[in-house]
């Protein structure tokens, strides 16, 4: 039965029913939410491409030497990188542990994390606001805020999801859709990390290097 | 002081003099009477529609039928509706460009420059937007689940998002005919003339926000398509089974995952510009408008292929279908449309050749542009074998397809000359660019999407259309194209402009002339097409097909009842070959009655597509208008919605397998009394839907 192409070979991730049909579906359902991924993915690599020509644009505003401080985006990289860790700590509570307190507790720091991130992150913006450093100063200012703030936008609708799931396994427990969104979940949590990673090397170290 | 500020929070930069009406009366120019009429026509057909509905007490069917339906059928049937009614506005728009140009020779014409301006960027926004998109998604969404013996679209839900944010943006597109002013800066919208500092008014903002939401709605479109073909063909199903339909159908999909976020992008970075003062396409403090042109264009150039792929599908059934052959050179085909799906993301350079980059960059990206020609040129071949020696019957949808193998090989050679960096700088932004991509979309796209929907209308209504308007309406289309575009072509080689809204050469008059001809001409194609629908509703008895084979037809679409019962297949079918009805009819195992029925879960009716995809283009109406408090409020209402769905777990409803086996029963048993028609007889009364077939 738990051959090589047994089902809980087929979906680590998933703690379904041995059902095979339910298995295809789940597959399906998280197979499209790649393909998503997969759509996002170019969208950020678009806002990469568009800050790399805009470096140059500072225009007389302030530019990323002046600007960027590693130690916060250190910090923030670290928060996020743990909140991966957290999410994979949920993963595995979802599919071998049965209590639902684990689970719950791993979501929670995460978002916690998450939240910590968007805080530290909204900081940045206010301090280099406070420098007069403002998107509408210059292309450079506009192509970093959009960048960086489309990415933030997609942790904060990561943190209201993750809020909505809590609250789905307090009503529904772990009924199928709410397995197959914590998966999807994750898949996205962990995709925002990557693009992070990104922002982090392409952003502020190739920014704060003279 | 405080009343202006208090009327300003509630209705943002709403005035009177947004309002048609309101100008024409201030200023009663021809002009604006125009503006104003159009205006009226949009507000009396949208009283005069609501009143019929309600007159038939049609609402609640609506409602709970079609509008609520998770359906792929009904949502396929939607999409073609609206890609009819906005046809139809943008092709008379069509006709008023062609009457401009023809009329303003040395004359100030019917419309005013601002108003031209907005006739030939509405005219490319709705036919690439919200015609064409809806159609080719439309028919996917009708046809491709029933072809790979699927029940429904992997994400049924997400289909009707989808619809819906379309038909949002197709309203706000139709309402900036009664509200103010549409953009006057083209289909694709270049900064910095789109930015702030030169169009100040609402105009481009309408354009962003439709664009954007018709962008959203497309990318969904392309998940779910996707999701579909890669996890829920029939089992048997292999790729190398598909029909071809069901190729382009996925190379469609995948171009639309990757091409519709630079489109997105592109729109809301200008949005950031015109909203939040920002500087990404600004003519000045470091804003640079090529990022905005490469972004549309890499949207745009795979847009072409999301376009004409899907029509490449239909041309393949179709011409399978009425040659009574079997597709030649299948793989080569499969081959050639997934080579074209790649290499359409290799060329959109050619859309700015001008535009100061180099020429050895220029020469690379025209010779990328000539070798779309290659596989372009083996599917023209594949289909010419498919109608050799084939028993061909010139019916209305095959007469497209002919057509359309003559019309597109010409625009072709246009292209290429067009591809030719050097020759694009003699003729880039005249008419001549104009000609050329028209004679892609019109003798290419829009050919293969009417012979689509005369081809599959019998599967979905039960009934043929009436054939005599079908022809009519072909050559109509067919002589309609050459009239109207091959005049633009010498124009445009002479020198003229496009969106030109005063000439001042009389010696382009005559050519002018006969496009304008042309231009009314294509009107008739589409009256035609639409007394056709008349007729053919009026006579419906009389053309009855139930069984659902009406041409002989080859795929599994065919081996269903017509109209299809909601779960398509009362059971999965097993597919064993290419062509697997065609397949099974010779070997006597076509109308068989299933060995058990079970019970089919399908999705259970929800407003929640429609709520999100209208609240979210309220939500985009209050951004136009600087309304804050309507934007924050349809925002929160598209995400609570959104929110609020995850939480429904009554989501599927089942249909009993006594219910399945009845239906079943009822049509085989339609099927047993049937008389089998002959091809050569299929356009007569007696055809109802069952095919004979020697073996």
């Amino acid at each position: 039965m738990d051959g090589v192409a047994g089902p809980q070979l087929r979906h680590a991730g998933l703690n379904l029913s041995d059902d095979p049909r339910e298995l295809d579906e789940v597959e399906s359902d998280v197979f499209g939410f790649w393909i998503f991924l997969m759509s996002d993915a170019v969208l950020f690599a678009l806002l990469f491409a568009i800050y790399g020509t805009m470096l140059p644009a500072t225009a007389g505003a302030p530019g990323p030497a002046r600007e960027f401080k590693i130690g916060p985006a250190f910090i923030e990289t670290m928060l996020l990188l743990t909140s991966s860790f957290t999410f994979g700590m949920a993963s595995i509570s979802l599919k071998r542990d049965p209590r639902p307190g684990r689970l719950v507790l791993w979501l929670g720091a995460t978002l916690l994390l998450g939240l910590a991130f968007l805080a530290m992150e909204g900081h940045d913006f206010a301090t280099m606001a406070s420098d007069h450093a403002t998107p509408d100063r210059s292309g450079f200012l506009s192509s970093f805020f959009v960048l960086v703030g489309m990415h933030g936008l997609h942790v904060t609708i990561g943190a209201i999801w993750t809020l909505v799931m809590l609250a789905q396994l307090a009503i529904f427990g772990r009924d199928r859709r709410v397995k197959v969104n914590l998966i999807r979940l994750s898949l996205f949590w962990h995709f925002l990390d990557i693009v992070w990673i990104a922002i982090f090397s392409v952003v502020y170290l190739q920014g704060l290097i003279h | 002081m405080n009343d202006v500020v208090g009327w300003h929070a509630l209705l943002g930069n709403l005035s009177w003099s947004a309002l048609p009406f309101v100008r024409a009366w201030r200023d009663p120019s021809v002009s604006e009477i125009i503006g104003a009429g159009a205006g009226a026509v949009v507000v009396i057909g949208a009283a005069a529609v609501v009143a019929l509905i309600t007159y038939l007490r049609a609402w609640r069917m609506l409602w709970s039928e079609w509008f609520t339906s998770l359906d792929h059928k009904k949502i396929g049937i939607m999409y073609i509706v609206l890609a009819g009614v906005m046809l139809s506005r943008a092709l008379i728009e069509a006709v008023l460009i062609r009457a401009q140009q023809a009329v303003a020779i040395n004359a100030p014409g019917l419309v005013e420059p601002n108003h031209f301006a907005q006739l030939f960027t509405t005219h490319g926004t709705i036919m690439i937007f919200f015609m064409a998109m809806p159609f080719l998604t439309g028919l996917i969404n009708y046809v491709m689940p029933l072809q790979i013996g699927a029940r429904d679209m992997a994400f049924p839900y997400l289909n009707s998002v989808g619809l819906w944010l379309t038909v949002g943006g197709a309203g706000l597109m139709m309402a900036s005919l009664v509200v103010g002013e549409f953009s006057t800066g083209g289909w694709s919208g270049y900064p910095p003339y789109t930015e702030l500092s030169y169009s100040g008014g609402e105009g481009p903002d309408y354009w962003i926000w439709v664009v954007t939401l018709s962008s959203i709605g497309s990318t969904t479109v392309g998940i779910n398509v996707a999701c579909t073909l890669y996890k829920f063909r029939a089992p048997g199903m292999t790729w190398m089974r598909m029909p071809l339909f069901c190729w382009t159908s996925l190379c469609t999909a995948i171009l639309m995952i990757f091409a519709m976020p630079p489109l997105t992008l592109a729109t809301l970075l200008l949005a950031a510009d015109r909203y939040a003062g920002m500087h990404f396409f600004t003519a000045n403090l470091g804003g640079d408008m090529m990022n905005y042109v490469n972004l549309f264009w890499l949207f745009g150039h795979p847009e072409v292929y999301i376009l004409i792929l899907p029509a490449f599908g239909v041309y393949s059934e179709v011409i399978s279908t009425f040659s009574a052959k079997e597709l030649y050179g299948y793989t080569s085909l499969v081959i050639a449309t997934a080579a074209i799906a790649v290499l359409s993301f290799t060329v959109w350079v050619h859309h700015f050749f001008t535009m100061g980059q180099s020429a050895n960059l220029n020469a690379a990206f025209g010779i990328a542009t000539m070798t779309i020609g290659v596989p372009t040129g083996v599917k023209i071949y594949d289909w010419i074998w498919t109608m050799f020696r084939g028993e061909v019957r010139f019916s209305a949808p095959m007469l497209l397809a002919i057509a359309f193998m003559m019309t597109f090989v010409f625009g072709g050679f246009s292209g290429i000359i067009l591809a030719t960096p050097p020759l694009d700088y003699m003729v880039h932004n005249t008419l001549f660019l104009v000609a050329h991509f028209h004679n892609m979309l019109i003798g290419g796209m829009l050919y293969g999407l009417i012979a689509g929907y005369m081809y599959w209308f019998p599967k979905a209504f039960g009934f043929r259309l009436n054939e005599r308007w079908g022809r009519i309406s072909v050559g109509c289309w067919v002589a309609g194209f050459y009239l109207a575009f091959m005049p633009l072509y010498v124009l445009g080689a002479a020198g003229l402009a496009r969106r030109t809204q005063e000439i001042f050469d009389p010696a382009f008059r005559p050519y002018l002339l006969i496009a304008l001809g042309g231009a009314f001409v294509l009107a008739a194609g589409l009256a035609s097409l639409f007394v056709q629908l008349y007729v053919s509703v009026r006579d419906r008895a009389a053309n009855r097909v139930p069984v659902g084979d009406p041409w002989d037809a080859r795929g599994l679409e065919w081996s269903v009842s017509a109209p299809p019962p909601e779960w398509n297949f009362a059971t999965i079918p097993q597919v064993g070959s290419r062509d697997a009805f065609y397949v099974r009819k010779r070997n006597g195992g076509a109308y068989k009655p299933a060995d058990h029925y079970r019970d089919i879960e399908l999705p259970k009716e929800s407003a929640c597509g429609v709520i999100i995809g209208l609240a979210a283009a309220a939500c985009c109406f209050g951004l136009i208008w600087r309304i804050w408090w309507m934007a924050a409020l349809f925002l929160a209402v598209t995400v609570v919605t959104i929110i609020a769905r995850s939480f429904m777990r009554d989501v599927t409803k089942i249909i009993p397998a006594a219910t399945v086996e009845a239906v079943d029963r009822q049509w085989l048993a339609h099927a047993e009394a049937a008389r089998p028609v002959p091809r050569e007889l299929e356009q007569l009364e007696r055809n109802e839907g069952l095919a004979q077939w020697m073996a």
